[in-house]
């Protein structure tokens, strides 16, 4: 592929920065939804998360008393929604666009004064010796602690779900919160307490856009963020490691679709015969790691469309064509949806309670 | 039940809106594509607004929603506003044009004033700045002030007024500097700070050491403070925070004097629907203070540049000028008439790329 200009060390670099704040948002909200709790308010708690941090971090000249405050920030919000849906019962949908409409409000006031101001910088966490390797230094070793950070709550969200006894309440309570309660789990206390917990994280991914990626205040800076952190946890299927693997794809294709645009890049039509056989070849090597035996119908397909797109690949030798700005453009959404859907073919769905009221005398 | 009461409350707007004219005070509302916030375009605009409370006083009430967006919400929050018993509604996206209309064709008796469109009606006026003049005085600069040849352009949405743009830059810049290249990114979009950002790195780290930007907010400015080594203009506003580096100038757009005539007008009863388009010379289109990490030489150059479009001695789009495709555009010393710059849809010979549909 003609990659122009574009520096793929820089490009996966700039990946791992993009993915960063929708994934630890989204990993917050995946939490709060496991506990079958339906907050639409991340989008607000994100620039509430990413004033509080920013003006934070600008008094007291430390981006990590910023970050902090940013956490604080985004669950003492999500209190507020806490209050509204776990103790007078209101409805949650509704109660997350407000808490949305609000958090924007109320940024803009907390935020008046702060335009034009330049935050403290975060220091580049570099490790020393790996950031040296060259390629994988400057693409795995050389970030500010966030992404680590992001990185381990990753895998930390991950294993306390599926190994620890928190997790099984937190998910009981997500799929049945009747039994749970009857089972004697504090069902609003574990609400309550996974809100926050989305809450500071929506805050740590908002104050990551304001203090590091852009690194300024502007008023309604997060410009959708929440939204996009929200939708992969529903198409990453209330996983954490598809969230992961959506965050990378998404904020991955967004700088290489920008890169693509500023290269002029052109697109090699035989590469995508070359694509087809690589997607039938890792089909086939798991295939055969379940050791399950294919139809002779199923090989017939496989080996046809093997050889029609080797045809392909070899008939287009050498043909390019500029990419469309346009497809470029929707090309992160259209990826990232489109990956996580086939994904979630298997048996993944939402918690069963997710979205209703509980009250114990009901 | 609500199309009645919809009914209802339109006719009780509808005469308040007419009474309002008999009465002291008019009512002017406006709808902001951004937060009015961002530092730029949308900022820019409420600057006008709080010029036009300034000036009349106790005549005027003005009333805004920001953060409008594009398509079917725009036209509910204008329709709204009208039934709010605004008289005069200044709509400033370009994106609002078709919402606009379908609105004032319901409300016959409000105006409107649609930004940097092209359709009319007997209640709708168009206005917008000859933004491509600054355009030219920053590719001058832009031109001059390159070491690595590369000038990057973070583009928003492919409509005439952005490719006008784009071409004003080029062939300024071409005029200086030959080698000069232009990188274009389309962000699709007029206010994401974290995608303006991610575009400007992404022109720095393939070479640009110029951005030039035709999104709304500042967020290209820190990148490239950030990154360090480059230089950006102003957009829609001064930008004044990141002066004299990276920021060594900018367009700056003064609508105040337009919002005060045009309310005055609706006051006096003589509003009548126009087109306007005004550049430097009016004064609707400034150019920031351009700093001194500009050579001496160059500032003079582009103020004379500057003062050449301001008096009419020359215009931007002069002849021998050709489409990117090679074919003939103007000839030598031919300008380039209005009806062309606003439908613009083609780039000049030299630039590479295609403009998206």
């Amino acid at each position: 592929m003609d990659f122009g200009s574009i520096n793929p060390v820089l490009l996966l670099a700039s990946l791992m920065v993009a993915a960063t704040p929708i994934l630890i948002a989204a990993l917050g909200e995946l939490v709060v939804e496991r506990t079958g709790v339906l907050n639409l308010g991340v989008e607000g708690m994100m620039i509430t998360g990413a004033i509080c941090g920013f003006a934070t971090a600008v008094n007291t000249g430390s981006p990590l008393i910023g970050f902090i405050a940013a956490a604080v920030g985004g669950a003492g919000l999500s209190l507020l929604f806490a209050f509204l849906t776990q103790v007078a019962l209101a409805n949650q949908v509704a109660s997350g666009l407000g808490l949305t409409l609000f958090g924007l409000g109320l940024s803009a006031l907390l935020g008046q004064g702060y335009q034009g101001i330049k935050p403290p910088p975060t220091g580049k966490l570099d490790i020393p010796l790996l950031a040296d390797i060259p390629v994988l230094g400057p693409i795995l070793f050389n970030h500010d602690i966030m992404v680590y950070a992001g990185l381990a709550l990753c895998a930390a969200v991950w294993a306390v779900l599926k190994y620890t006894r928190a997790g099984l309440i937190l998910r009981a309570v997500g799929e049945n919160h009747d039994a749970a309660h009857a089972l004697g789990y504090k069902v609003v206390r574990v609400r309550m307490l996974a809100i926050m917990f989305g809450g500071a994280c929506a805050g740590l991914g908002g104050a990551y856009i304001s203090l590091i990626r852009v690194p300024q205040w502007t008023e309604g800076m997060t410009a959708g963020a929440g939204w996009i952190a929200l939708a992969l946890v529903v198409f990453a299927s209330w996983k954490a490691g598809r969230v992961l693997l959506g965050a990378w794809l998404f904020g991955g294709i967004t700088v290489l679709q920008l890169n693509l645009q500023a290269a002029g890049a052109q697109l090699p039509i035989p590469a995508l015969g070359w694509a087809v056989i690589l997607g039938l070849a890792i089909y086939g090597v798991a295939k055969a790691a379940t050791k399950s035996p294919m139809t002779t119908k199923q090989l017939w397909t496989l080996g046809t469309l093997f050889t029609a797109s080797l045809a392909f690949a070899l008939l287009t030798q050498g043909i390019r064509v500029p990419f469309k700005v346009e497809y470029l453009s929707m090309s992160p959404y259209l990826i990232t949806i489109l990956v996580l859907v086939i994904m979630s073919a298997d048996k993944s769905r939402a918690p069963a309670s997710l979205g209703r009221i509980f009250h114990a005398s009901q | 039940m609500t199309l009645l009461k919809k009914l209802a409350s339109a006719a009780v707007a509808l005469g308040v809106a007419t009474s309002a004219m008999a009465q002291d005070t008019t009512k002017v509302g406006f709808i902001y594509v951004g937060p009015v916030g961002d530092g730029g375009w949308t900022y820019e605009h409420d600057q006008g607004r709080l010029a036009v409370e300034e000036h009349f006083g106790d005549k005027v009430e003005t009333v805004f929603q920001e953060s409008v967006k594009e398509g079917p919400e725009a036209e509910r929050a204008i329709r709204n506003m009208a039934l709010d018993g605004a008289d005069l509604i200044f709509t400033t996206s370009f994106g609002f044009m078709e919402p606009t209309l379908a609105v004032a064709k319901q409300f016959p008796d409000v105006k409107f004033e649609h930004a940097t469109g092209f359709k009319t009606l007997p209640n709708v006026s168009t206005y917008s700045a000859r933004f491509y003049e600054g355009r030219a005085v920053q590719g001058h600069i832009a031109a001059k002030m390159t070491e690595s040849n590369i000038i990057g352009y973070i583009a928003s949405y492919p409509i005439p007024e952005v490719i006008r743009g784009i071409n004003a830059a080029y062939i300024h810049a071409r005029k200086v500097n030959p080698d000069v290249e232009f990188k274009i990114i389309w962000a699709y979009t007029w206010f994401d700070p974290p995608k303006e950002a991610d575009a400007a790195t992404a022109l720095i780290e393939q070479g640009a050491d110029v951005i030039l930007q035709h999104t709304d907010s500042t967020a290209p400015q820190a990148a490239a403070e950030k990154a360090g080594g480059v230089i950006t203009f102003g957009q829609a506003s001064d930008m004044a925070e990141y002066k004299p580096l990276p920021r060594v100038s900018s367009i700056i757009d003064d609508w105040a004097p337009y919002y005060i005539d045009r309310t005055q007008a609706v006051m006096d009863g003589t509003w009548e629907t126009k087109q306007t388009w005004d550049g430097i010379g009016p004064g609707m289109v400034k150019i920031g203070e351009i700093t001194d990490a500009v050579p001496a030489e160059v500032k003079a150059e582009a103020l004379a540049l500057k003062e050449a479009m301001a008096n009419g001695d020359y215009h931007p789009f002069t002849g021998p000028l050709k489409k990117q495709d090679g074919s003939d555009w103007l000839a030598e010393g031919e300008t380039a008439d209005d009806g062309t710059l606003l439908g613009m849809n083609f780039y000049v010979e030299g630039l590479t790329g295609e403009i998206p549909n």
